[in-house]
């Protein structure tokens, strides 16, 4: 970063002098009004087209946040801008002779590569089934393309490659095509996974998180955070123990239950990097809509809220592997939760919060002591390659 | 959970907001200082202020380990980082503080190896399976951690590892406080005193607030219930015209401190002559440095640090939200051209700064909503 980074960020936001500022420098207007000039002209900057400043890559940039996304939207969707892409749901729905697919791609680096609960293999099916299956489709057919250290034990691959082989079956999905690449030791952290899906859009639905409409009720499907919480314990760098596994499953069962039960859901993400509250931020920014949520509502493992607060994280913004969150419209909120723990995964499943009108683009908690506060997106990620 | 959900019961806050609002003067304006920034994270995390009544004003205090660093002091930490054969540790809160010329994360992207640990005590770790580096941790926060650099020195120096040292930036609060008590542009009425630091140097120190300012100080623990309670029993002091020192947190806190932490700091560090904290300037006796018995761990010593002083952005207003003059919004560049994204001021980098709470939790107009509620009331 060059030393002139601050001069021209100060540069960018030059606003015109304050007219709330009277000749003898005393300020007019009383203290809620100016603050609330001060929220609005945030607001401005806020939706201003955003810019990498970074002049290389850093871990932020991978973290799921607010640096991910500035990178997506200035970098890739500036360079790929078109229809398909441009709503960045999970996956792209597009028409193929006739027919209407969904396709989506992810890749896989999590450290450790064999945690409880799962592996990196599971990870890469059931990610990938779970973009397709929360963009409505019924997954079919997956790639799988792995990365390989020079020196990256055989048996060590074929564990990965079985648990893959389980995933697939258990979603009832194929793996039908593939890459393999080897480099040099030191190039690669033993195995990276990348894998891409398509799905038949069966259901005359048409899912994304801007359908979302004041009055709405999300839900999500089952305690949150026990994928992320997991890895940085399996990590061993805490010395930190706890009875928990990661969540990683495939959802499309799930969801095939919510839509039959429920066809006029208006959105569903799963929620991986970033957590619950960059989906609630999602929800608020692209339909310009409020949101409301309860702490106390939000289904929390004992496990992971006992580590969260010894680590200073916050639940919200850990990664599941296992877990949706389902915008329905209000009135049919009571029969999509009911749908939802009719199903093995679903037991948990509650009503977080609601979609309102007032504070377009903000996600306010009402906290478990009475509070409220907003939560915002993170600008990283206290918990790097968890997926 | 136990211990945390006693802490934060709702039904209990209600209580004792009632008795706070009943303590309430009526006309009178009350400025209550937190000093400590676990206890601005606390506040704005749990939404503490939808509990007070208007008269009643937090003011966010200096006491956020990570922004009272200088910029001057980063670029020396990235300059130490980029020598040869160094690999430098460092809390996560610092990771994204900038220097001049940007952050550690930055200066990693560029080359240098700042890993993050979760305490002192894992660079001994990485010093021993890295025999050829020199591991320098960058120590930094108050009399709360400054124990734990001291412990972790002491045990590099019983274990022989040699290839250990440190960054040394730890800094004092009380001088802080002194200085925001002299400070012309404020008028505080009371303080909310720090929990953790207490832990360590207990509550002795802050007689002289109460004695020579006459101002109450209540020492405080990091539950949201804590912090209403200091409240509570600062409004009892006000309005009975006293001004002493008092003990909310005493499940943690011994009046007299603990002496065995005292000492470790004692016998590994020593008060420098002054140091520039960011924002209120350079205050004298206010920082910690390496002993010359320990010169062998002082990365100072073993390394030439610039240590060129560089300026804070004019626009930049750090100072005055540390010093509690400002409300973070009041700040020229807040939630614009300072972000927690793009951080310029250390106060919105760290989450327990004062910008950065507010921004990353409070950023909605308190006045307004309440006004909104109570239309829709009536």
């Amino acid at each position: 970063m060059s030393r002139s980074w601050i001069d021209q960020a100060l540069a960018e936001h030059k606003e015109p002098e304050h007219d709330e500022v009277d000749a003898g420098g005393r300020r007019q207007l009383p203290l809620a009004d100016r603050e609330q000039q001060v929220l609005d002209r945030i607001d401005r900057a806020r939706r201003r087209r955003p810019k990498v400043r970074e002049e290389r890559i850093t871990m932020s940039h991978g973290a799921g946040g607010k640096a991910t996304h500035t990178l997506i939207e200035a970098v890739f969707l500036g360079a790929f801008r078109n229809p398909l892409l441009e709503p960045l749901e999970d996956a792209a729905t597009l028409a193929v002779g006739g027919a209407r697919v969904a396709l989506t791609t992810d890749s896989y680096v999590v450290s450790p590569l064999f945690f409880p609960g799962g592996t990196i293999g599971d990870l890469a099916v059931n990610g990938t089934v779970n973009d397709l299956a929360v963009s409505g489709a019924t997954p079919l057919y997956l790639s799988a393309g792995f990365i390989l250290e020079e020196g990256f034990p055989v048996a060590d691959l074929n564990r990965v490659v079985a648990s893959m082989r389980d995933a697939a079956a258990a979603a009832g999905v194929h793996i039908v095509t593939g890459d393999t690449k080897v480099v040099q030791k030191g190039k690669a952290d033993g195995c990276y996974i990348n894998t891409a899906g398509v799905g038949l859009l069966e259901r005359d639905v048409s899912l994304g998180v801007a359908q979302a409409r004041p009055g709405d009720a999300i839900i999500v499907s089952g305690p949150i955070g026990d994928h992320g919480i997991t890895i940085m314990l399996a990590r061993g760098e805490l010395d930190i123990e706890a009875d928990i596994c990661s969540d990683t499953a495939p959802l499309n069962g799930l969801v095939a239950g919510l839509l039959d039960a429920v066809p006029g859901v208006r959105a569903m993400r799963d929620a991986t990097r970033g957590g619950v509250a960059t989906i609630l931020n999602e929800i608020a920014r692209d339909a310009d809509v409020g949101v409301l949520v309860s702490e106390d509502q939000i289904p929390v493992r004992a496990e992971v809220r006992g580590a969260s607060e010894l680590l200073g994280i916050d639940p919200m913004y850990v990664a599941c592997e296992g877990r949706l969150v389902a915008v329905v419209p209000g009135e049919a909120a009571d029969q999509a939760v009911a749908a939802l723990r009719a199903h093995p995964l679903g037991e948990q499943a509650a009503v977080i919060g609601r979609v309102r009108e007032e504070q377009p683009g903000i996600v306010q908690l009402k906290t478990a002591f009475g509070g409220t506060r907003i939560v915002d997106l993170l600008v990283g990620d206290p918990l790097p390659r968890i997926c | 959970m136990r211990f945390v959900d006693e802490f934060r019961d709702a039904d209990k806050a209600h209580a004792l907001a009632a008795k706070i609002a009943a303590l309430c003067e009526p006309g009178r304006q009350y400025k209550l200082m937190e000093v400590c920034g676990g206890h601005t994270h606390t506040i704005y995390k749990h939404g503490l202020e939808d509990y007070l009544p208007e008269s009643v004003t937090l003011v966010h205090g200096p006491g956020c380990p990570v922004c009272v660093i200088p910029m001057g002091r980063v670029d020396d930490a990235i300059h130490l980082a980029s020598q040869p054969d160094v690999i430098m540790t460092s809390f996560g809160d610092m990771m994204r503080v900038p220097g001049s010329g940007g952050s550690f994360f930055d200066a990693n992207a560029e080359g240098t190896n700042i890993r993050m640990v979760y305490s002192p005590l894992d660079s001994l770790k990485i010093a021993r399976q890295n025999p050829d580096k020199q591991v320098v941790f960058m120590a930094i926060g108050f009399e709360t951690t400054a124990p734990s650099t001291a412990m972790t020195m002491l045990r590099a120096a019983a274990a022989g590892i040699e290839n250990f040292s440190v960054f040394c930036n730890h800094v004092t609060i009380v001088p802080a406080i002194k200085a925001i008590l002299d400070s012309p542009d404020l008028r505080l009425d009371g303080f909310i005193g720090p929990g953790h630091v207490s832990t360590v140097i207990g509550c002795r120190p802050y007689e002289f607030i109460a004695r020579d300012y006459g101002k109450p100080v209540v020492v405080a623990g990091f539950e949201p219930l804590d912090i209403l309670q200091s409240i509570y029993m600062l409004m009892v002091q006000l309005s009975q015209g006293r001004s002493e020192v008092e003990n909310q947190y005493s499940r943690v806190v011994p009046w007299d401190g603990n002496l065995v932490a005292l000492k470790a700091i004692g016998e590994t560090m020593e008060l420098r002559p002054y140091f520039e904290w960011r924002g209120l300037g350079f205050i004298s006796h206010s920082a910690l440095q390496v002993k010359e018995k320990y010169a062998a761990m002082d990365a100072e010593r073993l390394f030439q640090v610039p240590g060129v002083r560089v300026a804070d952005p004019k626009a930049c207003q750090c100072g005055e939200v540390l010093k509690g003059v400002l409300k973070p919004w009041e700040c020229k560049v807040f939630g614009t051209a300072c972000t927690p994204e793009t951080p310029i001021g250390t106060c919105m980098v760290s989450p327990e700064g004062a910008c950065a709470a507010y921004y990353n939790f409070g950023r909605m107009n308190r006045t307004r909503v309440a006004e909104a509620a109570q239309a829709a009331r009536s």
